[in-house]
C-alpha cells in the first residue's frame, strides 16, 4: 500500500533545505527532491565541499555563501530523505511527483508539494549573444563556486543588477583580468531609486554590503561605463569582445569572455506547467505564481517558497520554506493554528526584514527597454529554434494573439529549452508590437516533461501509485 | 459596447480561426467575397494546435462512403493548395505524399485492422481503395535503414497518405486569407448571434460584426453557438496526446499513423484517445503507453529525448465523420465540424467555400448533413 | 577559455573528441571542457550555428553533448567520471545505428 510523504518538496537551495528541516523538526516525512549532486541550490553551489577542500576561497565567495554550509549539512543529517541527482520532470495538483536519475522513471506520491525551484538569470538578448565566449555571470559564479575555475584572458561584465557587481567583485579578487564593466545602470536610475532609500536604511547590512563593493572594484582600476545601450557582441566563430553607447559616443571593447547579467526573474516552468495563477511584477518585469504570506497557491496542495515566488534574496527564502512547511503542518493537523501563529511571528518579521531592501533594488535596476524588446530584427530571441525579433514581430502583424499562437507559427519555444530562455521576451515583444500590456498577453503553455526525457524511461517506468513510497524508498 | 474597430459589411463572418475556419475562408475570399475571421484570444482550446499533422486517407470514412471520397478528393488537392500557398505566402507547410503505413504489432491487430479495412472496402460497392496489406518483409523494404521490433507483423498502406507541417499550415492559411483581404480578429469571442434585418450580428466583447453569412467553425464552441441558431450538433470532445522529440537526422521516409518525423526532424509520436471531457491536462499514464508502443515498433526511438508533448481535445460527432449543414431556421449560418482538420483544409478550401459561396453544393454533402443523427435517434 | 585557480583535487582522465584531458573530481562536463578549449561545444540542429555553456545551470540548453554514447545530455549537469567519453554534439542526432 502507498505511504504518501507529507510533503515533497522540489528543489535544495536555501528555501527547500530550510523547509526540509521544518518539516523534520515538525515531525513530517518528507523527500527533497533535487537535480543537484549536493545540496545548496544556486546560491550555496557546492558548499560543504568548498568549506572542506578549500575553506580559503570563502574569502572570495563571501561569508554569506559559508551560511550554506549550516543548512546543507542540517538537511543531511535530518531524517530528511534527499533525491540528489533527480530531476523532476512532471507534477501533478494530487501531489504526484514524476521524476528521474537519468536513467529511470519514478513515481512519489505526496500529500503536499512545495516548489523550492527558485530562480534564473534573465535572458539578454543582444546580438551576438549565442556566440561560444559568452556566458551569464551567474554561470561563471557557478564555476567558480563548483570548480574554482574563472576565466583565462581579458573579461568585460555588461548588463546590471546586484549579481553583477558581486561577480565583477569575485573575478577581481580571483585573479582574472577585467578589461570592464558595462552596466545599462545609469544616474537616472539613481534618482529613480532615491524614495526607496528610507525603506531600505531598516537592511542596512544589504546597503553596506553593496557600498563595500562597489569600493572595491572602483579600487582595482577596472573600468565602468554607467548607462550603457545598443550592446552588441563582437565576433564570427566566437566572441571577440562588445560594443556599446554611452555619453554619446561608441565604445568597442576587446575581450574573450563576455559575461551578460540583467538581474534575476523567478523560473516558472512548474508553477506554469501546473498551471497556477500567476502575476506580473511591473518594475522588474517578470512572471510569479501568486502566493499569500505562507506560499500557498491557486491549488490547495502546491506552495511555493523562496525566490520561485519572486525575487527577495535567499534569506527570505529561508524564512518563506519554514512557514510554507508550518501552514502545511496546520493543514494536516499536526500543529493548530495557534501554534502555527505562534512559530510564525517572528518568522513574518525576519522576512519583513529581507523584504526591505527590495523596492531600492527593483528601482535600482530594472531591466533596460532595448533589452525586454530588442530594437534589432536580427536579434535571436529563441535560441533553440533560432527565431528573431523580428520574425516574431511579424507574426505579431499576422495576427498572432499570444506566445502559444506564436509558438505554433514560428516554433519559439519547441527545442529543448522548452521556451525557458525566450518566454520572458517573447511576451514582451508582443506586448509592444500589439499595444498591449504582458498581463494580457500571457506566456506559454508548460507541459511535461519538464526537461527532456528518454523515450526509454517513459516507456519503462511503473505508472502504478505506490511504486515509490516513503517507505520503499 | 464598445464598437469593434473592424467593423465593416463583410458578405461572410467566419467563427473560428483553427483549422476549418481560415480554410473556408480563403476558398470564400478567392470568390471574392469579403470576409472576416472571429477568433478567440490566445490561452483557447485550440485543437488546431495540437495536432499531429497527417493528410490521411487509410481508414477514413467507417459507415459513410462520401467520407471515403471527400478525403481521397482532398488529399489529392494537396499537392496544389501547397504549391499555391508557398508560392503565394512563402511558407512552406511541408506537405510529402510518400503514402503512409499503418504498423501492426502481433496478428489480433492484423486481424483486426484486415477486418475494419475490408468492411471500408466493402461499403464502396466494390469501387476503388487503394489501401493494401504488406507482410513485415514488405513493410520493412520500405523503411531502409530501420530495425522494426520484433513484434511487428506487417502494416497497412496507402498510397494516397501524407503529412504536412500543421503548424506552418495554420500560418499559412492566416497569411494568404490577409493576402486575399481578410480581416483577422483575434480577441472576438462571440457570444450571441441574431438575426438583424437581412444580415446576421454577431455580438462579441470587442464590439458587434455583421453579415448576411455566418459560418460556425468554431470547433467546441459549435456547442454553444449552435442550438439557438437551429444547429443542434451532437458533438463532444475526446482528448488525445500527442509526444516529439528532440530534432535527428531523418530516418522515417513516411508517415506511419502512430508517428510521422517533421521536415526538421523531430518525431511525433500519438496518439491516444480518451474521454476526459473538457480536461486537456496531460495524462502521464498515457504518455507512458505511447511511449512504450512506439520502443515496441521500432526499438531505435527509445534512444530518443522527449521534449515535449500535449494533450488536445477532438472535436468528435457520434459517427467520428464531418457535419457540413446549413440551419434550416437562420438560413445562411452554416455549421462544419471535423476532428479532420488537416486532412480536409485542401478541400475545404477549394470545394466547401463553393457550397457557403452559393456554387451547387456538392454530391457529398447531404451525407453530411448532421440529419442523420436525428434519423438514428428515431430509428 | 577558462583556468583553474587550484589543482590540487584528484585528477579524472576524460576523452573529449578522443583527446585525453584531465579534468577534476567533481566538475561538470562542461567545465573540464571549458578548461581544455574554447570553440563551440556543439552546433545547433537548425543552422548548425556554434553554441557553447551559457548558464551552468541547466536552464539554457546550450552545453548539450554527447557523453558516453548517449546524445543530447546537460553537460552542465553532468559530473566528469574516470573513462568518460565527451563529444561535441554536432547538428541533429544521427539515430541510425543508435540500438
Amino acid at each position: 500500500m502507498t505511504v504518501p510523504f507529507d510533503i515533497a518538496i522540489i528543489g535544495a537551495g536555501p528555501a527547500g533545505m530550510a523547509a526540509a528541516h521544518e518539516a523534520n523538526s515538525l515531525g513530517l516525512s518528507a523527500v527533497v527532491i533535487d537535480e543537484q549532486n549536493a545540496p545548496g541550490g544556486q546560491i550555496y553551489r557546492n558548499v560543504q565541499r568548498v568549506i572542506a577542500e578549500r575553506p580559503e576561497d570563502i574569502r572570495i565567495l563571501g561569508t554569506e555563501y559559508a551560511c550554506g554550509n549550516g543548512l546543507a549539512d542540517g538537511m543531511q543529517s535530518s531524517g530528511i530523505k534527499h533525491l540528489a541527482g533527480h530531476m523532476v520532470w512532471q507534477i501533478e495538483r494530487d501531489g504526484t511527483v514524476w521524476c528521474s536519475d537519468g536513467n529511470k522513471a519514478k513515481r512519489i506520491q505526496a500529500r503536499t508539494v512545495v516548489l523550492a525551484t527558485g530562480a534564473m538569470e534573465r535572458p539578454m538578448p543582444v546580438p551576438g549573444w549565442t556566440l561560444p565566449g559568452v556566458m551569464t555571470a551567474g554561470a561563471v559564479q557557478i564555476l567558480m563556486k563548483s570548480a574554482a575555475m574563472i576565466p583565462d584572458g581579458p573579461v568585460v561584465l555588461a548588463g546590471s543588477g546586484p549579481l553583477l557587481l558581486l561577480v565583477a567583485d569575485q573575478l577581481i579578487q580571483s585573479g582574472a583580468r577585467l578589461a570592464a564593466i558595462a552596466e545599462t545602470t545609469s544616474f537616472s536610475h539613481y534618482l529613480a531609486a532615491l524614495p526607496k532609500l528610507p525603506k531600505a536604511l531598516s537592511a542596512m547590512e544589504y546597503l553596506k554590503k553593496g557600498l563595500q563593493m562597489r569600493r572595491r572594484i572602483k579600487a582595482s582600476g577596472v573600468p565602468i561605463i554607467s548607462g550603457i545601450s545598443g550592446l552588441r557582441i563582437n565576433g564570427g566563430a566566437k566572441a571577440t569582445g562588445i560594443t556599446f553607447k554611452a555619453g554619446g559616443r561608441t565604445h568597442t571593447i576587446a575581450a574573450e569572455t563576455v559575461l551578460l547579467h540583467q538581474g534575476v526573474v523567478p523560473n516558472t516552468q512548474a508553477s506554469r506547467q501546473l498551471r497556477l495563477d500567476h502575476g506580473w511584477h511591473d518594475t522588474q518585469h517578470y512572471w510569479y505564481p501568486k502566493t499569500d504570506v505562507f506560499g500557498a497557491t491557486s491549488e490547495e496542495k502546491v506552495f511555493i517558497a523562496g525566490d520561485g515566488a519572486g525575487i527577495f534574496g535567499a534569506m527570505a527564502a529561508e524564512v518563506s520554506g519554514r512557514l510554507s512547511v508550518l501552514q502545511i503542518a496546520s493543514h494536516l493537523g499536526v500543529i493548530d493554528v495557534a501554534e502555527r501563529d505562534r512559530k510564525a511571528k517572528p518568522l513574518f518579521s525576519e522576512k519583513h526584514h529581507h523584504d526591505a531592501i527590495r523596492p531600492l533594488l527593483d528601482a535600482l535596476f530594472p531591466p533596460p527597454a532595448e533589452i525586454l524588446n530588442p530594437r534589432d530584427d536580427a536579434t535571436i530571441i529563441c535560441r533553440c529554434e533560432e527565431v528573431t525579433a523580428g520574425d516574431i514581430r511579424k507574426a505579431a502583424s499576422l495576427g498572432a494573439p499570444g506566445p502559444n499562437q506564436l509558438k505554433a507559427f514560428l516554433r519559439a519555444g519547441m527545442g529543448p529549452c522548452q521556451g525557458r530562455m525566450c518566454g520572458l521576451a517573447v511576451t514582451e515583444i508582443l506586448a509592444a508590437a500589439l499595444g498591449k500590456s504582458p498581463v494580457d498577453i500571457g506566456a506559454y503553455r508548460i507541459r511535461p516533461p519538464l526537461k527532456p526525457l528518454s523515450l526509454a524511461e517513459l516507456a519503462d517506468m511503473d505508472t502504478d501509485p505506490g511504486t515509490v513510497t516513503s517507505s520503499s524508498l | 459596447m464598445p464598437i469593434s474597430t473592424a467593423h465593416k459589411n463583410y458578405d461572410v463572418a467566419v467563427i473560428g480561426g483553427g483549422m476549418i475556419g481560415p480554410a473556408l475562408a480563403i476558398g470564400l475570399a478567392e470568390r471574392g467575397m469579403k470576409v472576416c475571421i472571429l477568433d478567440e484570444g490566445d490561452d483557447v482550446l485550440r485543437v488546431a494546435r495540437g495536432n499531429f499533422g497527417l493528410v490521411w486517407f487509410q481508414g477514413k470514412g467507417f459507415g459513410m462512403p462520401r467520407y471515403v471520397e471527400w478525403s481521397r478528393r482532398s488529399a489529392k488537392l494537396y499537392p496544389s493548395f501547397a504549391a499555391e500557398l508557398k508560392e503565394n505566402t512563402g511558407v512552406d507547410i511541408g506537405h510529402a505524399n510518400p503514402g503512409g503505413l499503418e504498423l501492426l504489432l502481433g496478428d489480433e491487430e492484423l486481424a483486426h485492422r484486415r477486418h475494419f479495412i475490408g468492411q471500408i472496402y466493402q461499403q464502396g460497392g466494390g469501387n476503388e481503395y487503394e489501401v493494401e496489406f504488406l507482410d513485415r518483409k514488405q513493410t520493412e523494404s520500405m523503411l531502409p535503414g530501420i530495425r522494426l521490433g520484433d513484434e511487428v507483423v506487417g502494416a497497412s498502406y496507402s498510397p494516397i497518405d501524407g503529412h504536412v507541417n500543421p503548424l506552418f499550415l495554420l500560418r499559412a492559411m492566416h497569411t494568404r486569407f490577409q493576402q486575399l483581404g481578410g480581416t483577422y480578429l483575434p480577441h472576438h469571442r462571440v457570444s450571441g448571434v441574431v438575426k438583424n434585418g437581412q444580415a446576421y450580428d454577431l455580438q462579441t466583447a470587442a464590439g458587434t460584426v455583421s453579415a448576411p453569412k455566418v459560418v460556425i467553425a468554431a470547433g467546441h464552441g459549435l456547442r454553444e453557438l449552435g442550438p439557438p441558431l437551429g444547429l443542434n450538433i451532437p458533438i463532444r470532445p475526446q482528448r488525445g496526446h500527442i509526444l516529439v522529440t528532440e530534432r535527428t537526422q531523418q530516418i522515417l521516409p513516411m508517415p506511419m499513423s502512430a508517428f510521422r518525423q517533421t521536415r526538421e526532424g523531430s518525431i511525433m509520436l500519438g496518439v491516444s484517445a480518451e474521454e476526459a471531457g473538457y480536461n486537456d491536462m496531460v495524462d502521464t499514464a498515457t504518455i507512458a503507453k505511447i511511449a512504450q508502443r512506439a520502443g515496441r515498433i521500432i526499438p531505435a526511438l527509445r534512444n530518443l529525448n522527449i521534449v515535449r508533448t500535449w494533450a488536445a481535445l477532438r472535436v468528435l460527432t457520434p459517427d467520428k465523420c464531418p457535419v457540413y449543414q446549413e440551419s434550416q431556421s437562420h438560413p445562411g449560418i452554416y455549421a462544419v465540424a471535423s476532428h479532420s482538420g488537416v486532412t480536409l483544409a485542401a478541400v475545404n478550401a477549394k470545394v466547401a467555400s463553393g457550397w457557403i459561396a452559393d456554387d451547387p453544393a456538392p454530391e457529398e454533402f447531404e451525407a453530411f448533413s448532421s440529419e442523420r443523427f436525428n434519423a438514428q435517434k428515431t430509428a | 577559455m577558462l583556468k583553474r585557480r587550484h589543482s590540487d583535487s584528484e585528477v579524472v582522465a576524460i576523452t573529449v573528441d578522443g583527446v585525453a584531458v584531465e579534468a577534476r573530481a567533481g566538475e561538470s562536463v562542461a567545465a573540464a571542457v571549458l578548461v581544455s578549449s574554447s570553440e563551440a561545444t556543439r552546433t545547433t540542429p537548425v543552422s548548425e550555428s556554434p553554441r557553447a555553456p551559457y548558464c551552468m545551470m541547466g536552464v539554457c540548453f546550450e552545453c548539450l553533448m554527447e557523453i558516453d554514447g548517449v546524445a543530447n545530455r546537460q553537460a552542465c549537469m553532468v559530473q566528469v567520471a574516470p573513462g568518460m567519453r565527451i563529444q561535441r554534439q554536432l547538428g541533429a542526432r544521427d539515430l541510425r545505428g543508435a540500438e
